[in-house]
């Protein structure tokens, strides 16, 4: 479901250590070993990390041998901006004259010191 | 991603869901007949004072169909067209449109608004999924800008 996976995006976001982790992989691809490096942080809890970031589409592990690399995938970042961004905006802007319009609407009525019912 | 069309062009497809939700100061049948009158739908859906309607079409059914067609200043050309797929009038609509800017064609869409009386107010839920088509992507920024729209994604988690 979209939603789920929007959810499991932001979810995977939300921690600086991974999303440090992704910034590293927009340069290229790397190794587990390679990525844990800068964090003084454990393997086990990089591999966590990574785990949470696998499991929201973010990055893509690479099954072959010991050092796995690690790569950046981009969908779901996509998913999360700027087309939904515009179409949101476009609609936020047709409502916000419909509003007008009702309102509109309801001034008129009351000048007009009738109840009309909606036709 | 990666596919490619009969002309060896690149294809990409992206997806999403949104979900506005508003309340409007009217009762919901005059709210409905916002959506549904075409006349008071003239009055609202636009693009407002820079935008030139060229043509509007308006068959408020199921399998009924919408047109919205108009210039910017500028000369760019909006071009709305959906399709009804269910009505329940003062409850709900579903409708599917696609949208097109100068012939290109942007997205296509499914829409479900959803009606609420609340009192002398309505409550209005709009559950869009989209699907956004190739070739409005700057293709050759795409890594930088996933990486700068992750900046900015982040920031809003801070």
């Amino acid at each position: 479901m979209l939603s789920d996976r929007l959810n499991a995006t932001f979810a995977a976001l939300a921690d600086p250590t991974r999303r440090a982790i992704l910034a590293r992989l927009a340069g290229g691809e790397s190794a587990v070993t390679e990525l844990a490096e800068p964090f003084r942080i454990s393997l086990p809890a990089i591999t966590k990390h990574l785990k949470v970031l696998e499991r929201a589409g973010l990055i893509e592990r690479s099954r072959q041998a010991q050092k796995r690399p690690c790569r950046l995938q981009a969908a779901p970042l996509r998913e999360a901006g700027a087309w939904v961004q515009q179409y949101r905006q476009f609609w936020e802007q047709q409502f916000d004259q419909l509003d007008g319009y009702l309102k509109e609407l309801k001034t008129k009525e009351k000048k007009h010191g009738r109840k009309k019912r909606s036709k | 991603m990666g596919a490619k069309n009969a002309a060896n062009e690149a294809v990409a497809t992206q997806h999403a869901t949104f979900v506005i939700d508003r309340t409007f100061d009217a009762p919901v049948a005059r709210v409905f007949k916002a959506f549904s009158d075409m006349e008071a739908k003239a009055r609202w859906f636009t693009g407002g004072s820079k935008w030139k309607p060229i043509e509007r079409t308006f068959d408020f059914r199921v399998g009924g169909k919408e047109t919205a067609v108009g210039e910017w200043d500028g000369g760019a050309i909006t071009d709305f067209r959906a399709t009804y797929y269910d009505i329940v009038p003062n409850r709900r609509i579903i409708y599917a449109y696609d949208m097109y800017h100068s012939g290109r064609h942007l997205s296509v869409s499914l829409a479900t608004i959803e009606f609420t009386a609340e009192g002398d107010r309505t409550h209005m839920k709009l559950t869009e999924q989209g699907a956004f088509l190739d070739g409005y992507d700057d293709a050759g920024s795409r890594e930088h800008g996933t990486v700068e729209l992750m900046n900015r994604v982040a920031e809003t988690l801070t």
